[in-house]
């Protein structure tokens, strides 16, 4: 393990030029002890992981080494000499030059640190020169920059792959000395992690004397974190040093005692809105932070029902419009609100000095996550950070509590780094292409420096070089039609200039959900639903996911920007919506929201349910719920699955409680009633939530089970993730979108053609249709490959449901009961809110075509 | 059912129509048993490979997937004629992009039976090294076979590729469909890399000019009529 640096060793006088002294001395402040320890790795030439809370200095601290190092060069220079070209043999480089890239994972980000890096820069009268260059960045100036670049530049894991896949990129970059990664912990999760580590393994080569600075909120595995920011070694493992920032405050965390019932399920924490409201009002700014779009809108709503006080409370979303978002935030900045609710889309993002409240509704999913959300409060490191967390249901609760104790522990939970996808590595291949030609095993090699490509096999490279080339299909009749072909020494170069145009245009690895815009329009009353009826126009409100409106049919109301409103038409991709004057609406959309309760909180709230003494520390009515749950039928040990079976209204329930997560939980109640529907137990749906999954059916289930016609070790085994699961993917819906997105990051697909996005509904064929023809003919075929490492993790969370599988093994416990438990009520009740799931296409057509006939008779 | 009735599809096997009785085949082929005539609309050949002309490398098997489904329901029924209703080609020169093993798959396909390539929009000129006869279009009985509908009575066209969207129970899933009046029919298409347009689409509008026709969907093992008006 590398060195952890908590004091350094040096005084600060022999790293801190008497400029910088100075001015940290007029603005009173001292260096702090990992802004000088970033210094004196600069000093040793090492690239360095700061781990630090929000608040701690970071930024500065990542720049000071580059404004240290361009002070002492510029007084290097002798005033007024120009910047002088050199030859270098391969060509020219210039004296100066780009020193420093920032990169951060948005671009108002980007936007927010150029200006604050201003300031330092202006008052100590540096020669520095600090550009930004996100996708808003005029041509103009884009070419300039790479004419004549700055000496930072910042900006975002995309723009630095366009800049790679430049001729110039070697004149550009062979002068650059760091590179800072902002909220590194944020980038590695995603795809653009992998894209970025593939930019980064290509400037080590074309400036080896780069040394980088990451910034991170802390995580669980700090090495592994730091193995990114320095090449990897072929076979072994390198780590950057890491530094620690100390001496933050321990956040004050309390779980909202409330005075109301506790609801048994659902989302809303409608129960406690008089006490949010009351939060909000007793302090100078709250940030109440929502899992879910729609949870946002309604609890928005919501509050300003009751604002009797005309608190200014804003509202903030990723799928509200960019120019509504940039004013709350301004709004924000300069104190003029009360409360904000909002999703993730406040997680990361420039520090707000004023906020004194984070409010957290709902389950708050993971340690990590939560930590960083509460660090949103109080950005001064002395000052406790405080924060309330809202249960919207019991088993939040225990999801609150063990979250708590773990924060006390400061527990991390952040997912482990990842191994780099096949897709990203794709588009990766055809940039590189783009720039200078280049020679497979070279390519090969540098890519592997990479810390999630580290361990990629020549197999998976050469296929994916073969995939850019001609599509990678073993019937080779692509050759002709190639779009990277070899020269005769070997060398990879594009084979025309389109194909460098597509590349440019699609460049990126965030493919968003398919988004239609929502217009407010006056209704023509019927809401007959066919198109061309409403006049074009209206109010655009945001953006809403195509998947949502597809289960709407015209006249349903639904909560959007903060109103209930009624859903008139869909044409092409405007979504038409007229105010609707209901109270509430009609389709609720209480969707889960995007990320699963974490496996480590998982474990503790386990943990906690085996623990009788625990329940101490919850409140009575939960403890009464757990009791009564002991009473009538078992409250599960840590280890072991606990499966319920019961009769109710003519139909039959099996309950089982894995607490893996909403995803997880999905891709087991599907293989489940596979595995129902061929033991003739007749399934007939099944709904998941975070904690459990109710299935129902026909057949008496309890019977068959007594009767061994079904097998609980059997039902559960983990070979349920070969045969059946295969069988399964071939029609799923997850895995079909899954695919989409490797087939658009792959560059298989284009997702813009002269500069204009297409939406699905333009695209000239189906990727289902794809997806389904490459299967069945070449089912080993390397995007479909890219699609089941996703599925691993991903939307399907496969990796998760078989380490389950394998854990319960041997302890599964039935209970048969008469009638529904006390733990089973939360899940049961989310049958008809939640959508049933199912792949059962005949079934659902079926009751279509019998409501029909119902119509027909009646 | 009125007296009236041109074209009935029926999505069972042995359904007896006033009119004429075709059989809604889960394949997307409509068969008439009297006549023992199979047709199938839009097959969009070679479409991976015309896309791949283009740089976008779709996977080149959807000729091989298209034949073997066109040689199953083939095998099934037995047809004394095929009628493909237009498109079969994806574009002008699709046809000599043909692999050797898919034109002689063609070839056996038409052995035994009478073949007609009715022309579409994107294959209006058929060579005649195709085997079977080309056509602008075929009236049988009452009933007119061309490729892009008009809405006369009597006809069964293709062009449109008709979907359905179907939503209960907060899901919604859409699949292929025959559109119908009983007087008219758009068939879905049959290739594999064929899309779809909604039938809540104008282009239907203008050609079932009453008010409501039903849209006959391709489940996982039967077909369901289900009013267009339910559908989106």
């Amino acid at each position: 393990m590398p060195p952890r640096i908590l004091q350094t060793s040096a005084e600060p006088a022999a790293l801190l030029p008497s400029r910088f002294q100075q001015w940290f001395a007029s603005r009173g402040w001292s260096p702090r002890a990992h802004q000088l320890a970033l210094l004196e790795k600069a000093r040793e030439d090492r690239s360095a992981l700061l781990i630090a809370p929000t608040g701690a200095g970071k930024t500065l601290a990542g720049f000071l080494p580059t404004l240290v190092e361009l002070s002492t060069e510029a007084a290097k220079r002798t005033a007024g000499a120009k910047q002088s070209l050199v030859s270098t043999g391969r060509g020219v480089q210039r004296t100066g030059g780009l020193h420093t890239l920032y990169i951060s994972p948005l671009k108002a980000l980007a936007v927010d640190i150029a200006r604050n890096l201003e300031r330092p820069i202006a008052e100590m009268a540096l020669p520095i020169k600090v550009e930004t260059r996100t996708g808003d960045t005029p041509v103009s100036r884009r070419q300039r920059q790479r004419r004549y670049p700055p000496d930072v530049l910042l900006t975002t894991p995309e723009q630095l792959a366009l800049l790679l896949s430049s001729d110039d990129a070697p004149f550009l970059f062979s002068s650059l000395k760091r590179i800072v990664l902002d909220e590194l912990h944020a980038l590695v999760t995603s795809k653009r992690g992998d894209l970025l580590s593939l930019g980064l393994a290509r400037l080590w080569r074309l400036a080896p004397q780069l040394r980088a600075i990451g910034l991170s909120a802390t995580v669980a595995e700090p090495e592994q974190l730091a193995r990114f920011l320095v090449p990897q070694p072929d076979g072994k493992e390198r780590a950057a040093d890491i530094v620690v920032a100390g001496g933050a405050a321990p956040p004050v965390v309390e779980m909202l005692d409330t005075r109301e019932r506790l609801p048994w399920a659902g989302h809303s924490a409608r129960h406690a809105l008089p006490e949010i409201y009351e939060l909000i009002k007793a302090n100078k700014t709250t940030l109440v932070f929502v899992n879910t779009r729609s949870q946002a809108e309604m609890l928005f709503q919501n509050l300003w029902s009751m604002n009797d006080d005309g608190l200014a409370i804003a509202l903030h979303h990723g799928s509200l419009d960019v120019a509504q978002r940039r004013k709350v935030e301004d709004a924000m900045s300069a104190g003029r609100l009360r409360g904000v609710v909002c999703t993730s889309s406040l997680d990361l993002g420039v520090d707000w000095g004023d906020v004194d409240l984070v409010v957290n509704i709902g389950a708050p999913k993971g340690s990590s996550r939560l930590m960083q959300r509460i660090g949103r409060a109080n950005h001064r490191l002395d000052e406790a950070s405080r924060a309330v967390l809202v249960p919207a249901n019991r088993f939040e609760v225990l999801e609150c509590r063990v979250a708590i104790d773990a924060i006390a522990e400061n527990a991390q939970d952040t997912p482990p780094l990842r191994t780099g996808a096949l897709d990203v590595l794709a588009q990766h291949v055809l940039g590189c292409a783009c720039g200078e030609p280049f020679l497979s095993d070279e390519l090969y090699a540098e890519v592997r420096t990479a810390a999630p490509y580290a361990e990629l096999s020549r197999q998976d490279f050469d296929d994916v070089v073969d995939f850019v080339a001609s599509g990678g299909y073993a019937l080779k009749t692509y050759e002709r039609f190639a779009r990277i072909k070899q020269d005769k020494e070997g060398r990879w170069r594009v084979a025309n200039p389109k194909v460098r145009q597509s590349y440019r245009m699609n460049v990126g690895t965030i493919v968003e959900d398919d988004m239609l815009k929502v217009r407010l329009v006056r209704s023509r009353g019927g809401g007959s639903g066919s198109t061309g009826v409403i006049a074009r126009g209206g109010r655009l409100l945001g953006e809403i996911e195509e998947a949502f409106i597809e289960g709407l049919s015209p006249g349903d109301t639904f909560v959007f920007s903060g109103e209930v409103v009624r859903y008139e038409t869909l044409v092409e991709d405007q979504v038409y919506v007229s105010r609707a004057h209901d109270k509430d609406p009609k389709v609720p959309s209480y969707m889960g929201g995007k990320f699963p309760l974490s496996t480590y909180l998982a474990e503790r709230v386990r943990r906690l349910l085996d623990d009788g003494r625990a329940w101490a520390g919850l409140p009575e009515q939960v403890r009464d719920w757990l009791s009564q749950q002991k009473d009538v039928s078992k409250v599960p040990a840590v280890r072991e699955l606990l499966v319920e079976s019961f009769p109710r209204a003519n139909k039959h329930y099996l309950v089982c409680y894995p607490f893996e997560g909403r995803l997880a939980h999905q891709t087991l109640g599907m293989l489940l009633t596979r595995r129902l529907e061929r033991a003739r137990a007749r399934p007939l749906g099944f709904v998941a939530n975070e904690y459990a999954i109710a299935v129902w059916a026909l057949g008496d289930m309890s019977f068959m089970i007594r009767d061994g016609r079904i097998d609980l070790d059997a039902l559960f085994d983990p070979d349920m993730l070969g045969d059946d699961l295969e069988a399964w993917l071939a029609e799923s819906a997850l895995m079909k979108r899954t695919f989409r997105n490797c087939a658009i990051i792959s560059g298989l697909i284009a997702r813009r053609h002269t500069g204009e996005e297409k939406s699905r509904r333009q695209v000239l064929f189906s990727t289902d249709l794809v997806y389904d023809v490459l299967r069945k003919h070449q089912a080993d075929h390397v995007l479909l490959r890219a699609a089941r490492a996703d599925a691993a993790t991903g939307l399907l969370d496969l990796r998760r449901l078989s380490d389950m599988l394998m854990r319960i093994q041997g302890r599964i416990t039935l209970r048969e009961l008469d009638h529904v438990s006390p733990l089973a009520v939360p899940v049961m009740l989310e049958i008809g809110r939640e959508s049933v799931y199912g792949e059962a296409a005949d079934e659902l057509l079926a009751e279509a075509a019998d409501e029909l006939v119902k119509e027909a008779i009646s | 059912m009125t007296e009236n009735v041109a074209v009935s599809i029926t999505s069972t096997r042995h359904v007896d129509v006033a009119g004429i009785a075709l059989h809604a085949d889960l394949s997307g082929a409509l068969f008439w048993e009297e006549q023992r005539l199979l047709v199938v609309s839009d097959l969009h050949l070679e479409k991976g490979s015309s896309f791949a002309t283009r740089g976008v490398l779709l996977p080149p098997y959807d000729t091989l997937a298209t034949l073997s489904r066109l040689a199953a329901v083939i095998a099934r029924h037995d047809p004394r004629m095929v009628i493909a209703l237009g498109d079969s080609f994806h574009d002008r020169t699709a046809h000599e992009r043909l692999s050797p093993d898919d034109r002689e798959a063609v070839g056996a396909l038409q052995s035994g039976r009478d073949w007609i390539w009715i022309s579409g929009n994107h294959d209006p000129m058929l060579p005649p090294d195709l085997g079977g006869t080309v056509a602008e279009q075929v009236a049988i009985g009452p009933i007119t076979f061309r490729h892009e509908p008009t809405g006369a009575p009597g006809e069964i066209a293709g062009h449109l590729h008709p979907k359905a969207r179907v939503s209960a129970r907060g899901r919604s899933m859409e699949r292929r469909c025959f559109a119908s009046d009983g007087m008219r029919a758009v068939m879905p298409a049959f290739g594999a890399y064929a899309g779809g347009l909604s039938i809540r689409d104008a282009a239907f509008a203008k050609i079932f000019p009453a008010d409501g026709f039903v849209a006959h969907l391709l489940g996982d093992r039967r077909v369901h009529a289900i009013a267009a008006s339910r559908c989106s």
